[in-house]
């Protein structure tokens, strides 16, 4: 049964092509429908696959469909690896996609390109597979960039909006820059083991100079920092929501940015293989991440933008993780995250469209008593993502600090370091995740209350963008961004909240797959016993059980006070803005220098090379071509006369050869 | 008539020649015969004379369908070998063969001239630009096929005509401007070309039995001094620099394109270009391994400049032919970089690369056609909001903008990847920098396709018709063929593999002693250290972004 694995990526492929030529006339919601319905049936083949890989004694499962690129000693198969780490985010892709399909199904009722928005969801969810299941690193790159493409595509699927445009080609060109790194680290892999297949260069990573390692793993990372939006290339996932909510939830959620963890956590001999320092630069990014995506998080009027950093912040947290030889803690924290954060998304996919696509958080309050399912589902995520016991953030949460906390045990003073700001943006989380739960649904209705001056600006652009372009009899229709008209707060429908709901219940339990005591590691063991030399490279912790109980409650502690300042500051009318770092941080600075950097800086760059092709390169040619004309008998006859007669006489002559070919070649037969 | 005497002709043509019916000699002859057929109709049928290209056009495609078909896949020498003499005395022949090489640009000219020719009408004057455009067919098959030098150059010469004609006669605006600049840029190269190859003949008398040859496989075994060969090398490629273009011989380009009509655009682009590229692989490489070797790091910076140069300055464009143009800079780096890293996954790379760039860039020209019949200009400034006017056309352009940004899964990636890896064997510092081109190609063509197609349409462009049956089924084939080289490229690579591994087999003969292909095992400085387990290694460990050789 195992070998059913290929059916796994084949079924959204299957409905990407049905949609994509059939999808018009399927119509709406069967077009819905028969994407989430493939999508449950990767689920359960995944399911099955699953219980015949725990049943075989070889925890891992290798199958090549056929050779994809045979050039010289390059030799690249399509062909599939099962083992305990791509099946654990197997079940994560397929269950929590389906999921967030069927919420899809839903949320995009109305939209007129209702079937191409699954048709795009049908092929990000085959390229996400590719790049789990993939057997060496080109096959996970074509998923890599496949997941990037949807991303793009999906983010501008509202392309009429200026503002989605420009986000979905930032986030495509930002994951480029990635890419070239992820390229460059491939070339060099190929390089030393004249092979990319994981199974055979992992087993020989051992042996690796640490030099050469380290070079791989540090290109490698370049494209882990663009497609898992970490320093310093982040700044494209915030953007990245202005395309519809479900997308949010799947790809810049709870799926693609973590592609990332994924490949570092595959690539883990290498990583073992490097210079010392080579993991701490790559537990450092997360750290620096992890710590300012929560500090800008604190301060957005954007509920969405809100759950874009804290999705940053949270990926620092398993970059962190893997940096400090926690790659099962980073797994761990990658599913629970997928659960808890997917939850918050839909959540308030559903609030936005109740409120007539508002966003802004400054224009919700109340909405409790209008939306108590929705309410009491966040809420649950929202515990579980501040870390409070015994919901599954707390568990993979305290899991990554109880490892960063070994590397400081270890006699490193960076692991003590890393543990500070761990916790410290442990507290933050709580903090915006509660702002957030206040502003949208407790206090006063802020409904139909004015949007104070200092809107923000892309929202503005585009808004003047849509007004500028308005034609006559042209109907645009505009999910997201602002609607005019009385709003009245609504629950969606069961097809939005069952998903919602799963989610919430599975933010509560999905922690209880990995508590730190003895036999109760269910998830690391797992992972331990399936991924190739993962017990060899995951970090030993060596923690007496009352220290691990300390860390657990002061875990529990941090999130609690977090949420208890965020209730005094609310209750004070200080959540919005935050005094001070609220109106430092609404618009990312960091963000900003890169748009002024390219605007301006980067702009006369590209400007001087054209000048200078024109001018110089182009100049030179017509400089030349001027003078011999000079020399010769007038630019007129240069400029038309000569040539013509030239080629005429190219010509008569090819016929005159030609003639002399045909009658030789008739002599002689 | 015309049919009874095309099949005379192809009969007779290739009567001195191996055994069974005439092939390659028919894909030369079959649009010759269709140019002449042409003349012979009076010039008030434009609808006969536009049948009589589409036929012969896509005659010749069949028949290149048919080589691919009865070509055998692991023999690496010429195949379908036909030969006449032609000039006794100087033993020049009319010979034409088929190898690894060579085969997938034969079928790709077969496969991009009937769609060219359906895609797109002249605005005037059908008698002569149909003449041009079948005569230009002739000259491209002619080009790949032809193993005689005079041969070769007569053909590579041939092709200059038609399109400059075309170009002047039926281009847009600075259309004689364009036309003539490609004319005197090419020609120079070519004259270059020419002394060397007669100097070529000439001094390969001495060696070979005394007699004065230009057959490519007699030349080959010419003695030459090291000097000679390097200066020889220089003519040829000189010839080719133009015609690929590589950087800085490529303002030709830009102009060319932007006045070309459609047709001449998608030629010039899809099969032209190529010749320099072939050029380069068959007489430079094949014929001055020495000076190949030799000149190797000049060109592969080049290569990658031109890479990085191309796509910084397309993305400055303000005109979406020129544009594409520009990108043609930058894709064909990834052919010569390739080409001159010397080594089987670096060629391999730079002939799939040569075929994918024909079938994307080219792809790229007709959909460009389509919206300049609909809108009447090339300008991104007067262009916005087409996806919403027009989904099909946008979702197309998507797909082939996306193959040409070097999707994975697409033919694109594949090509400019294996040049890339046969690249970094060669010298790490280069394939680095020409890695980044994946990232301008994504700069330059998402942010043009933004102007172009996203936002609200305004007047004329909310006007703007979707494609319609036979422009879709123009893309079709093209479509199909990106998707099919990315997914399953196994049995092109393995037809070109062979020949490819003889070229470096022949390079490797008569190279300086103590060469061979970068990336072989003695070759890597960034090596695994055997048998040692200390993996946080203290030895000497060379550290990467050093240079390969």
């Amino acid at each position: 049964m195992v070998d059913l694995v290929w059916l796994v990526p084949a079924l959204p492929l299957a409905g990407f092509v049905v949609l994509l030529f059939f999808g018009k006339r399927i119509g709406e919601p069967l077009s819905g429908w028969l994407a989430t319905l493939l999508m449950g049936g990767a689920f359960i083949c995944s399911l099955v696959v699953l219980g015949d890989l725990m049943g075989q004694h070889e925890r891992t499962f290798h199958q090549v469909l056929f050779t994809w690129v045979p050039a010289g000693s390059f030799n690249v198969d399509v062909g599939f690896y099962v083992d305990s780490l791509s099946m654990t985010l197997l079940l994560v892709v397929t269950g929590i996609g389906g999921l967030i399909h069927l919420y899809a199904v839903g949320y995009m009722r109305g939209d007129p390109r209702y079937h191409q928005f699954f048709v795009y969801f049908n092929l990000f969810a085959f390229s996400m597979l590719m790049l789990v299941l993939g057997d060496n690193l080109l096959l996970t790159f074509l998923g890599w960039e496949g997941v990037g493409t949807c991303s793009y595509l999906l983010i501008s699927f509202w392309f009429e909006r200026k503002a989605n445009a420009t986000a979905g080609k930032k986030a495509f060109i930002t994951n480029r820059v990635g890419d070239w790194g992820y390229m460059v680290g491939m070339l060099i892999t190929f390089f030393v083991f004249g092979s990319l297949s994981y199974s055979e260069i992992l087993p020989k990573a051992p042996g690796l100079s640490a030099a050469t390692a380290s070079a791989i793993v540090l290109f490698l990372f370049v494209g882990v920092c663009g497609k898992s939006a970490q320093i310093p290339l982040y700044f494209w996932l915030p953007d990245a929501m202005a395309g519809p909510t479900p997308i949010s939830a799947l790809i810049h959620a709870a799926t693609m940015v973590t592609a990332g963890v994924y490949l570092l956590v595959r690539v883990n001999p290498i990583i073992a293989a490097s210079y010392g320092w080579v993991p701490w630069i790559v537990a450092g990014v997360g750290c620096a991440t992890l710590l300012v995506a929560a500090i800008l998080a604190m301060s957005q009027r954007d509920i969405k933008k809100v759950l874009a950093y804290s999705t940053v912040s949270q990926l620092g947290y398993m970059v962190m993780a893997v940096g400090v030889g926690g790659y099962t803690a980073a797994v761990f924290h990658l599913v629970t995250h997928a659960c808890f954060k997917a939850c918050l998304f839909l959540g308030a996919g559903s609030v936005v469209h109740g409120m007539n696509d508002e966003q802004d958080m400054r224009r919700f309050g109340g909405l409790r008593t209008q939306m108590p399912v929705t309410y009491w589902c966040m809420l649950v995520a929202s515990l579980a993502i501040a870390g409070i016991a015994p919901l599954s953030g707390f568990w993979s949460k305290d899991d990554i600090l109880s490892f960063v906390a070994n590397a400081g045990a270890d006699g490193q003073v960076a692991g003590w370091v890393l543990y500070a700001v761990g916790l410290f943006t442990a507290l933050l989380t709580a903090i915006y995740m509660f702002r957030m739960m206040y502003l949208t649904f407790h206090g006063e209705p802020r409904w139909d209350d004015p949007i104070p001056e200092d809107i923000a600006l892309d929202v503005a652009a585009s808004e003047a963008e849509l007004e500028d372009a308005d034609l006559g009899g042209a109907h645009i229709h505009i999910h997201d961004g602002h609607a005019h008209g009385p709003i009245h707060p609504h629950q969606p429908g069961w097809l939005m909240l069952g998903p919602v709901a799963v989610l919430a219940l599975l933010s509560v339990v999905a922690g209880f797959m990995n508590m730190p005591f003895k036999g109760t590691e269910l998830l690391a063991d797992f992972l331990d016993e399936g991924v190739v030399n993962l017990v060899a490279n995951n970090a030993e912790l060596t923690w007496q059980l009352w220290q691990t109980l300390a860390m657990l409650g002061l875990g529990t502690a941090v999130g609690a006070a977090g949420i208890f300042i965020a209730w005094r500051l609310f209750k004070a009318g200080k959540l919005d803005p935050v005094p001070g770092l609220g109106q430092l941080f609404s618009r990312d600075p960091y963000d900003a220098a890169i748009a002024w950097f390219m605007a301006h800086p980067g702009r006369v760059l590209f400007d001087a090379l054209s000048w200078f092709d024109r001018t110089i390169v182009d100049g030179a040619v017509n400089g030349v071509g001027a003078v011999v004309a000079s020399a010769g008998s007038g630019a007129r006859r240069l400029q038309s006369g000569y040539v013509r007669t030239y080629a005429l006489g190219v010509a008569l002559g090819a016929a005159v050869i030609l003639a002399l070919v045909l009658t030789r070649v008739l002599a002689l037969s | 008539m015309t049919a009874s005497l095309l099949a005379q002709a192809v009969y007779v043509a290739g009567a001195g020649g191996g055994s069974g019916f005439p092939v390659l000699p028919s894909m030369v002859f079959v649009p010759v015969f269709g140019a002449i057929a042409i003349l012979a109709v009076p010039a008030t049928r434009p609808q006969m004379h536009r049948l009589i290209a589409i036929v012969s056009a896509t005659m010749t495609g069949a028949i290149g369908l048919y080589v691919l078909k009865v070509f055998k896949a692991g023999d690496p020498g010429m195949q379908l070998v036909s030969e006449v003499t032609w000039v006794q005395s100087l033993d020049i022949k009319f010979s034409l063969g088929v190898d690894g090489i060579s085969l997938f640009l034969v079928v790709l000219t077969g496969v991009i001239f009937p769609l060219a020719v359906v895609a797109a009408k002249p605005e005037h004057s059908e008698k002569g630009y149909y003449f041009w455009l079948t005569l230009l067919m002739a000259g491209c098959t002619g080009v790949f096929l032809a193993l005689d030098l005079l041969l070769f150059f007569l053909f590579f010469e041939i092709t200059l005509v038609p399109l400059y004609m075309l170009i002047g006669k039926w281009g847009h605006g600075r259309r004689v401007y364009a036309a003539t600049k490609f004319f005197i840029f090419t020609m120079l190269g070519s004259m270059f070309m020419l002394v060397s190859i007669v100097s070529l003949a000439y001094l390969a008398k001495a060696g070979v039995d005394h007699t004065i040859s230009f057959d490519l496989r007699r030349v080959v075994a010419a003695e030459l001094g090291t000097g000679t060969g390097r200066w020889l090398f220089l003519g040829f490629v000189v010839a080719f620099a133009v015609k690929t273009p590589i950087f800085p011989f490529h303002t030709w380009l830009p102009d060319a394109h932007t006045e070309a009509p459609t047709a001449g655009s998608v030629d010039l682009a899809g099969i032209l270009l190529k010749l320099g590229t072939y050029g380069f692989l068959r007489y430079g490489l094949y014929l001055f391994p020495e000076a190949s070797i030799f000149f190797a790091p000049l060109f592969v910076a080049l290569g990658a400049i031109g890479i990085v140069y191309g796509g910084i300055v397309a993305a400055m464009q303000k005109n979406l032919k020129r544009l594409v143009a520009y990108s043609s800079v930058s894709h064909m780096g990834f052919c010569i970089i390739g080409l001159l890293a010397l080594n089987v996954e670096g060629i391999e790379g730079a002939i799939l690369q040569m075929v994918n760039h024909g079938i994307i860039t080219g792809g790229l020209f007709i959909l460009l056609g389509f919206l300049y019949t609909r809108r009447h200009t090339y300008e991104m400034s007067s262009l916005r909001g087409i996806q919403r006017s027009a989904p099909v056309f946008a979702g197309i352009f998507t797909f082939v903008m996306l193959a040409s940004v070097g999707l994975p899964g697409l033919s694109g990636f594949i090509g400019e990847f294996l040049s890339l890896v046969g690249t970094f064997l060669y010298n790490h510092t280069a394939a680095v920098i020409a890695a980044t081109g994946a990232i301008f190609a994504s700069l330059y063509l998402l942010w043009a396709y933004q102007r172009v197609f996203h936002g609200l349409p305004d007047e004329p462009n909310a006007r703007f018709v979707d494609l319609n049956l036979s422009e879709k089924l123009v893309m079709a084939p093209l479509i199909g063929l990106i998707v099919l080289l990315g997914v399953y490229p196994k049995p092109v690579l393995e037809r070109i593999e062979p020949s490819v591994k003889l070229t470096i087999a022949h390079v490797q003969e008569h190279a300086p002693p103590g060469w061979h292909p970068a990336g072989s095992q003695e070759g890597r400085d960034l090596s695994p250290v055997a048998d040692s387990g200390h993996a946080h290694g203290s030895g000497p460990a060379p550290t990467a972004g050093e240079g390969g050789h």
